[in-house]
């Protein structure tokens, strides 16, 4: 009887289908509806028990033609650790030049995701 | 002989220059970071033609003789001036008779080429115009300029043959210490032989301040609606006037938009900053201009504004001299249009007082900023090859070059506005949102500012706080 | 000054740009790229945030990631940067532009127009008050903070829920920057339902729907606004509330960039340059893709338009005989914006519309015919349609509408 169910939209495509996920007594993922497709059913149970997101964002650069480049975490990382990882990424920096791709932060709180570079970023011409 | 000129907005600054032409020091003083930015930058830019203002008046002895001074003025410093003309529209009846006898009190202030024209002598003019319009005055000598542009180019003027500018430096108050005046700043004491007061919105608490007393001076503000409506109208056109003023008017710009304003809205004497526009007055403006020109489109906005009027009960220019003090007080509309008359008079009168002689080294040209945008593929050529960075269009939408802004900044700007107002940049329809940055990088590097302490306008108006990294 | 001439000559080196320079380049002609800036890229170098190239690439990359991915399949053009057209003499087929090295005069063979958008900024809202700094547009904040390492503010409140006002929120969040709010007028938001989950649940920021500011307050630096609720696009009265801010962001559409070409091409009320399903403009070789034809949700979107852009540039620099136009699309009820306006019919063709209010369930119709049901339309979100010519018959006035099935 302790069953519940929530309600969410799901952002894997443009769609942004309306999501009824129903949940057992622990929070535990039991079923869901309102999907149209495989990926959100995946996406609805991830989202309950583990959700998870890419994290966008940049990291400073020594002697490079910007102050900053661009990075992003290689997958999505447990959603509850992005502030966490910021601080990581807040506190690191690299010497340019930085090639798309480039793995700036190995393995970011050990969450076997890697911090990657997504642009180039060519040493400044001094 | 050091004379004081207090106040860099368009009275102050004529007065400063026509100085320079005589063997004399002369000091300007500016309470705010750049010049023209107080009643000089936010009203209409209208050179009057002079015919509404009572005879015997101040108004309009000296509205028609500085509206023709213009034409030299421009010559010398630089600046723009479109002779639109101007039409007073009536809608009826009773509004002609006004306008009647505006053609009549016009005549008598010496106005020249005023006439009444038919309905469709004035949509000939004006296609735009509302086809309800039964008859107008006209007067082709009416103008439009950049008032601050004026007030920019007379300093320049001025600085070049000797003066001396003081910004962010306001005078608290006048005394007199035996033959000499001290004036009270915020950057100390000085001391001049003859002090004009050109202070604006403060001159009567300044003319106060030294002992003199003058009809108290409170803001009237004039709210504005910018439009990004190139050729909306040819001429300043204004309704026919009531006893509450001249009333809201559409008239081209010499930026090539249209402005609708401004409201007359009378403030406590204590208000002397208060320009905040308000709903109410935005949604009169839009109803007024729509009156006279229907097409107005107000989804081409560019921004609001207010700006406010020096205005006092006697609704007239109060000049009081007191020994080596002239305050000019009350510098209300057509202020703007009396202001090269203003100053010549002022001037004459102390260098006859003085008896001052003139310098053989005056230089009364001034030269503009070159504008790429108004220049001929030969000149183009010929500038950028000269300068390339007059090929680097960094304000897309007035198409304003880097060598441009760099020489804004030769000539003294040091804010965001400082540029804005002396190139056009960020003046446009995307109000900087994609210049203010490159601007912002052309600063660092011309003024070695670091982007945290770069401005708006005011002091504490930074764009930018902190770094990211 | 300078002369030259090139088959094909691409304005503006965004996604659209870059796409036309491909599609002009498989056909085998000269091509000349002229951009404002420094790079290609346009407004990609700034979006750093993930969710591009889904379409194009198979894969989800960041802005950054997608313009450098891009650039990497073109090769064999010519480009000029930090070079601005001033005028466009179409009757001619020359243009007028200048850069560094002096004025430029180019003759075409055929234009691709990929100018993008510029975003509507707060000033042109009219809203009453002071004018102080403090106040950007959402891409102005974006290029300070991801390209010039500067925060706007420390506290800041979003006006609009368009999406870079919501990828904004996420990334002042990130990095310190509290964001009291975003406020709506209109009773939806926006942008994405994706933008709205990951950039304002996910870091609980609130959305306020028909919710705007009636005031902006401060002299130097913005000390805070005034909201309140909205109905029927005026506040209501004694709903006002004051947010002590110093930042406020403005997301409030965006705004098709075609004042060089005003002159030249017949341009849409909504302010796109009005083009077929060829993607040319009412003048024969000139052609248009991307934001200036209208607002694309989908960077994907516009790489493919601006690909089909130049390469029938490049047919026509050829001499190639091209379709007449045939039909005329128009909108109809519950259709806002229509991406193509004129069909040859004379193949399979893609184009968009966006609905004029939510709906749950909407049918999409070409006069009398069905054309697909869509689940939870949205303003905010691009429909894409498909045509056929074997299948559909496109002559004629073609009234696109959606109306809301009752269930």
């Amino acid at each position: 009887m302790s069953e519940k169910t929530i309600e969410m939209t799901c952002i894997v495509c443009p769609i942004g289908c309306n999501l009824k996920v129903t949940l057992d007594s622990n929070g535990k993922f039991l079923s869901v509806t309102g999907n149209r497709c495989p990926r959100g059913a995946a996406y609805a149970k991830e989202e309950v028990t583990e959700p998870k997101r890419i994290l966008p964002t940049s990291i400073k650069v020594i002697g490079g033609e910007l102050p900053l480049v661009s990075v992003r975490t290689e997958k999505a990382i447990p959603k509850k650790l992005i502030f966490e990882a910021m601080k990581v990424i807040r506190s690191s920096e690299v010497k340019a030049p930085v090639e798309r791709g480039q793995i700036l932060i190995k393995n970011i709180l050990s969450t076997g995701v890697n911090v990657i570079a997504t642009r180039t970023v060519k040493a400044r011409f001094v | 002989m050091k004379i004081a000129v207090i106040g860099a907005g368009i009275v102050g600054s004529l007065i400063a220059r026509k100085f320079t032409r005589y063997k004399v020091d002369v000091e300007i003083f500016e309470k705010l970071p750049d010049v023209g930015w107080g009643v000089t930058k936010a009203n209409s830019g209208i050179l009057h033609a002079g015919y509404d203002d009572e005879p015997n008046t101040l108004r309009a002895k000296y509205c028609s003789r500085g509206n023709e001074m213009y034409t030299a003025l421009s010559e010398e410093l630089n600046f723009e001036i479109k002779r639109t003309g101007s039409l007073v529209v009536a809608f009826n009846d009773e509004e002609t008779k006004i306008v009647e006898e505006l053609l009549k009190r016009g005549k008598t202030n010496g106005v020249k080429e005023l006439r009444i024209l038919s309905k469709f002598e004035a949509l000939e003019i004006e296609p735009n115009l509302s086809r309800e319009v039964v008859s107008a005055l006209y007067s082709p000598n009416a103008g439009v300029i950049a008032p601050w542009e004026v007030a920019q180019a007379a300093v320049e003027n001025a600085l070049n043959n000797g003066a001396k500018l003081h910004l962010s430096t306001e005078v608290k108050s006048i005394s007199k210490e035996g033959e000499k005046y001290k004036l009270n700043t915020s950057k100390g004491f000085f001391s001049f032989d003859a002090v004009v007061n050109a202070a604006g919105l403060w001159a009567d608490e300044l003319a106060e301040s030294a002992g003199v007393k003058v009809t108290p001076i409170h803001p009237r503000r004039g709210q504005y609606i910018l439009l990004d409506q190139p050729n909306a109208v040819r001429t300043v056109i204004f309704p026919t006037p009531s006893r509450a003023g001249k009333g809201i008017l559409v008239l081209p710009t010499v930026h090539n938009t249209t402005l609708l304003g401004p409201t007359s809205e009378d403030l406590p004497p204590n208000e002397k900053e208060a320009t905040d526009t308000t709903a109410e007055y935005l949604a009169k403006i839009v109803e007024k201009a729509k009156k006279l020109v229907p097409l107005v489109n107000l989804s081409k906005t560019i921004r609001t504004f207010a700006g406010l009027r020096p205005e006092n009960d006697i609704k007239d220019f109060v000049i009081k001299r007191e020994n080596n003090m002239i305050h000019i007080v009350a510098t209300r509309s057509p202020g703007l249009t009396a202001a090269p008359a203003i100053a010549e008079d002022i001037v004459e009168e102390i260098v006859e007082k003085f008896d001052l002689q003139k310098r053989d080294n005056f230089n009364p040209v001034r030269k503009a900023i070159p504008k790429i945008a108004d220049m001929g593929d030969e000149e183009k050529e010929k500038l950028i090859s000269q300068n390339p960075s007059y090929g680097r269009v960094i304000c897309r939408c007035n198409k304003v070059t880097e060598g441009e802004i760099v020489e804004a900044i030769k000539n003294g700007a040091r804010t965001l506005d400082g540029i804005k107002f002396r190139t056009a940049a960020m003046f446009g329809r995307c109000q900087g949102s994609f210049c203010t940055v490159k601007i912002m990088n052309i600063m660092k590097r011309e003024l070695g500012k670091d982007f945290e302490d770069i401005t708006k306008n005011l002091p504490n108006s930074n764009v930018v706080d902190g770094v990211v990294r | 000054m300078k002369k030259l001439e090139y088959d094909v000559v691409i304005l503006g080196g965004g996604a659209a740009g870059m796409g036309a320079v491909r599609g002009a380049l498989s056909q085998k002609v000269s091509v000349l790229l002229i951009e404002r800036e420094a790079s290609t890229g346009g407004v990609l170098n700034q979006c750093i945030h993930n969710g591009f190239g889904v379409q194009v690439f198979k894969r989800e990359l960041t802005g950054p990631e997608y313009h450098e991915m891009y650039l990497e399949k073109l090769e064999g053009f010519d480009a000029m940067y930090e070079t601005t057209v001033l005028d466009i003499d179409s009757e001619n087929g020359i243009l007028k532009a200048i850069s560094t090295d002096g004025v430029y005069e180019i003759k075409y063979g055929a234009l691709v127009l990929a100018t993008g958008a510029r975003e509507r900024p707060f000033e042109a809202l009219r809203i009453p008050g002071s004018r102080p700094s403090g106040i950007f547009t959402a891409g102005l904040a974006q290029h300070f903070v991801n390209l010039e390492n500067h925060l706007p503010g420390r506290k800041a409140v979003i006006i609009g829920s368009g999406d870079i006002g919501l990828i904004m929120a996420r990334r002042l969040t990130l990095e310190g920057v509290e964001i009291e709010g975003v406020y709506e007028i209109m009773p939806y938001q926006g942008g994405l339902t994706r933008n709205v989950v990951q950039c304002l649940k996910d870091f609980n920021i609130p959305l306020y729907l028909s919710t705007s500011v009636v005031r902006v307050h401060g002299r130097e630096r913005l000390k805070g606004i005034t909201v309140a609720k909205f109905a029927n696009g005026k506040p209501v009265d004694g709903t006002e509330r004051f947010i002590n801010c110093d930042t406020l962001i403005a997301s409030v559409g965006l705004i098709s960039e075609n004042d060089l070409v005003e002159k030249n091409i017949e341009i849409s009320s909504d302010g796109g340059a009005v083009v077929d399903d060829l993607m040319r403009t009412n003048v024969d070789n000139i052609f248009a893709a991307g934001n200036n034809i209208c607002i694309h949700d989908l960077v994907d979107f516009v790489t493919v338009e601006g690909e089909m852009a130049g390469r029938n540039a490049a047919r026509v620099a050829k001499n190639e005989k091209m379709a007449k136009r045939i039909g005329i699309f128009k909108k109809g009820k519950g259709i806002r914006i229509i991406s193509v306006h004129y069909t040859t019919a004379s193949d399979p063709f893609k184009m968009y519309v966006r609905v004029d209010h939510p709906m749950n369930v909407c049918t999409l119709r070409m006069n009398d015919t069905n054309l697909k049901t869509v689940l939870n339309a949205k303003p905010s979100e691009m429909i894409e349609l498909t045509f056929d010519p074997s299948k559909h018959n496109l002559k004629g006035n073609l009234v696109l509408s959606a109306t809301e099935v009752k269930r």
